[in-house]
């Protein structure tokens, strides 16, 4: 075990876990968050996507050791109140069915538009192609994304 | 735990606050944002007397004459089909409340009070319809009698609406609320007694309502079943034989046993699999990987190759029991103008829910505690009983929401490993599958290999002989839907190829392959005979209609009604050029479809752009929900038609995860259009119906645009360009 001091939503947390254990495990295990989902832990499906600096990230296929002094955003620290544009467009489209890889497109998504405020079709599907959605709600998401587009 | 249910939406901010971050075990995530009016609880004390009128709802006291604050408890698993918000609001309508003052609660398994808790067959809504809709209606007529008694006037006189009973002649009213603890204590009325509201008069269901668990889903609340932890609680993980057909001999647990967190490991499942038991799910998936083990084989290993054959000889054999046999088949086929024989094939199938297998058990010396992720979640009470020797009355069961399920989740094996497991770790644990283990440790779709017949004389389908073989299915036809009923000499057979490897209901089971290879073929007849599609699907149901052979289970009208709706909404055959038209109809689960696919060739790849899906199934409960599922559904039968791949080496599966295993993606998915019949019938199926014609109108519309019919699925590996 090592010790890790690592930066989650904008908090300080000191961590104990193996060098190599995925920053997913540290997140849902060590810190409680469990709105970072595993899906497939080889970093094909996206349900684990978190922000690193910024970046769309899949934190399965990253570890603990490699976070360093960088800033991890999971969807709890996506907004304080739930109001990211992209929470409310997810509401007005009523997105989600069975809503286990919806935070993992949200987080894709954020990344996508803080990036590309207004992407076209192509750029929605570029971005969102490494999240997988096994209940088919892909026309539901590309939606969302556009309203939210215009309210970034 | 199951005391916590009695907690209210208050009590149950406090918990979560105080655990910080592991789900409280059967409880639920609570309403939706900005939906409940909020008013009603804050600054108010906790409230911890709800008054159950029924098994179904519980109403808070209202001291203050503020409203009332309702829960209604959904019984059914959630698996993403909407029972969680659409079974409520079955309740709510018929109790006359308004849908922001219900907070609905996820019921744990309780067959005292609730029936067939089964997530599956797209049966919830239609097999409880009554029961849910009496729950309410009962309630409210017991709301009604106490306030008729509190004013001294009829009962006739009252009505109720709004979560208030009121009684026009006097103007007064009251919440249901102030009403609850009388209403508690009257006897409650014969079930005749009881009206039920005339679809007419419905005014919540047929509006759409988001989502109950929509604020815990986009702010990443522990509402799953890998999101549960309790004090002292151990992650465990199982390896198990690496192919169907193996056992296992010896293992080396000395490496496993070394990675840091790992706290046990030992042998279970028959001496056939081995378990690691840690203090983390990473220790518990790295002790798995270090383990060493040595499988020994039993008897022959099957590969896909082998079981393709044993599948094909089967085609050609007649089976000893026909499971549909009209008029007479032998001679309509000697004496036909023409002879059409196609034969389809699809391989096995694994579930793949993107929330993989696991479960939460702790299991003491006096009772199973079990919580997660169950379709069916009775039959795995009945089965840990039996397991662990105990009695079923000590077995409990919380339901969680489900990260999708498409049948995988109504085999228990998940469930059983983590009781025994649990008891002889003698800890709670939460038992997780990897994707690995969730894809190769076999639940499937079975493989399937379809040969049809048709007999043609006289310009008309005079006979139908469809033979199905499938790897360790039972019945691989469905001898009382369409084509029955509608052609004189009509015969259907199957045959089961047995197999090592194991099956179970994949989302639409049998005809999620069955209709498309059907419907691919009946275009080829309508072909044949110089037929429009779409005309030549009216004719043969106004056969069954008019001139109906033998029994079906099918309501050919109604069959005619969405083929017409669909036809109508796609322009069917005035399709601008470049857009390429294929149709497709089925009947399952009770409900009633009929799909355009429209297909586009860009490049020298044909691509599916738009499916029109015309869906008869009664009342609509809620139509953002039931749009949703239907296109889900869609999406579903085309990804797997077009691209779901699964083999065997030597017993062993060939793809372990999304790396080989092919899901559809964002930008592979058509636009899809949903009509609903307008019905006021009772509500039928829907997590399932739309699924299976999604192939057959694909497989048609390709041919429409490459002149290549499509015989195999997945397409990919057929239809030149698809890639």
């Amino acid at each position: 075990m090592a010790k890790y001091n690592i930066t989650v939503n904008g908090k300080k947390h000191k961590v104990e876990a193996d060098p190599d254990t995925p920053l997913l495990w540290v997140l849902r295990d060590n810190l409680g968050l469990y709105g970072t989902k595993y899906g497939c832990g080889i970093g094909e499906c996206g349900t684990c996507t978190i922000h690193y600096n910024g970046n769309a990230m899949r934190s399965c296929s990253m570890t603990v050791a490699d976070v360093g002094e960088s800033a991890i955003t999971t969807i709890e620290g996506l907004s304080t109140d739930a109001s990211h544009p992209l929470q409310q467009a997810w509401r007005e489209h009523d997105v989600p069915q069975c809503g286990y890889c919806q935070a993992g497109q949200i987080m894709s998504a954020a990344a996508l538009l803080a990036n590309t405020p207004n992407p076209d079709d192509e750029e929605i599907d570029a971005a969102m192609y490494s999240n997988i959605c096994r209940c088919g709600t892909y026309n539901y998401i590309k939606a969302a994304i556009k309203t939210a587009a215009g309210k970034m | 735990m199951t005391t916590e249910l009695q907690h209210s939406r208050r009590q149950f901010l406090k918990i979560t606050a105080t655990v910080g971050g592991g789900m409280m075990l059967g409880f639920s995530w609570l309403k939706p944002y900005g939906e409940a009016d909020s008013s009603l609880w804050e600054g108010a004390d906790i409230i911890t007397d709800f008054i159950e009128l029924n098994g179904y709802l519980k109403i808070a006291p209202d001291a203050t004459g503020k409203g009332s604050l309702i829960t209604i408890l959904s019984p059914n698993p959630e698996v993403g089909q909407n029972v969680k918000t659409s079974m409520p609001m079955i309740v709510a309508e018929e109790l006359g409340v308004n849908w922001k003052d219900v907070v609905v609660e996820q019921a744990p398994l309780n067959t005292a009070v609730f029936k067939r808790q089964v997530a599956g067959g797209s049966q919830s809504i239609r097999q409880t319809w009554a029961t849910l809709r009496n729950a309410g209606a009962t309630a409210k007529h017991l709301l009604v009698e106490a306030a008729a008694q509190q004013w001294g006037v009829p009962a006739s006189e009252c009505e109720a609406s709004g979560s208030f009973v009121k009684h026009g002649p006097s103007d007064r009213r009251a919440s249901y609320g102030s009403l609850a603890a009388a209403a508690a204590k009257l006897t409650p009325p014969a079930p005749e007694a009881v009206k039920l509201k005339d679809p007419s008069e419905f005014t919540l269901i047929g509006t759409s309502q988001m989502n109950v668990d929509m604020e815990g889903i986009l702010t990443g609340k522990p509402i799953f079943g890998l999101d549960q932890k309790v004090p002292g609680m151990l992650y465990s993980t199982a390896l198990r034989p690496p192919a169907f057909g193996q056992k296992l001999k010896s293992y080396d647990d000395k490496a496993a046993r070394a990675v840091n967190g790992v706290k046990d490991v030992f042998k279970f499942g028959s001496d056939n699999k081995i378990a690691v038991v840690a203090t983390s799910t990473w220790a518990a998936i790295k002790g798995k990987k270090a383990l060493q083990a040595v499988w020994e084989n039993e008897g022959t290993l099957e590969s896909t190759a082998s079981q393709t054959e044993a599948m094909r000889q089967k085609l050609d054999e007649p089976a000893a029991q026909p499971k549909r046999n009209d008029g007479d088949v032998k001679a309509a086929f000697a004496t036909a103008d023409k002879v059409i024989e196609r034969v389809y094939e699809a391989p096995y199938l694994p579930h793949n829910p993107m929330e993989p297998g696991n479960f939460f058990a702790n299991v003491t010396a006096d009772k199973v505690e079990l919580s997660g992720p169950a379709q069916a979640p009775e039959r795995f009470r009945g089965e840990v009983a039996k397991l662990l020797g105990r009695d079923e009355s000590t077995v409990t069961i919380g339901l969680t929401r489900m990260g999708g399920g498409f049948g995988r989740r109504l085999r228990g094996d998940f469930v059983l490993e983590a009781a025994e497991i649990s008891s002889i770790a003698k800890a709670p644990v939460q038992h997780v599958y990897t994707r690995e283990d969730d894809m190769t440790a076999g639940i499937y779709r079975p493989a399937c290999m379809y040969k049809f017949r048709a007999a043609i004389k006289g310009g008309q389908l005079v006979g139908y002989h469809l033979t199905g073989a499938g790897m360790s299915l039972e019945n691989t036809v469905r001898e009382n839907f369409f084509p029955a009923g509608a052609i004189e000499n009509c015969l259907m057979e199957s045959h089961n190829v047995p197999s090592k490897v194991t099956i179970g209901p994949w989302r639409a089971p049998v005809t999620n392959f069955l209709a498309s290879a059907e419907q691919s073929f009946f275009d080829e007849i309508a072909e044949a005979l110089g037929e429009d599609p779409v005309q030549f699907r009216i004719e043969l149901f106004e056969r069954a209609k008019t001139n109906p052979v033998g029994k079906f289970e099918y309501d050919a009208e109604k069959s005619i009604g969405v083929i017409k709706l669909a036809a109508e909404k796609a322009n069917w055959g005035k399709a601008p050029a470049g857009i390429h038209q294929g149709f497709s109809t089925y009947f399952s689960h009770n409900s009633y479809v009929a799909e355009v696919a429209e297909v586009k060739m860009e490049g020298r790849k044909p691509v599916v752009k738009r499916v029109v899906c015309a869906v008869d199934c009664g009342i609509v409960i809620n139509p953002v929900a039931a749009i949703s599922q239907c296109e889900g559904g869609v999406i579903d039968g085309i990804g797997h038609a077009m691209y779901g791949d699964f083999s065997f080496e030597n017993g062993k599966p060939q793809q372990e995860n999304f790396n080989k295993f092919r899901l559809i993606r964002m930008g592979e998915q058509p636009a899809v259009e949903v009509h609903f019949v307008k019905s006021n019938n009772d509500p039928t199926g829907l997590g399932e119906p739309t699924l299976p014609p999604a192939g057959g109108a694909v497989a048609n519309a390709f041919y429409k645009a490459t002149g290549e019919r499509v015989y195999v699925q997945p397409m990919v590996k057929a239809v030149k360009g698809l890639g």
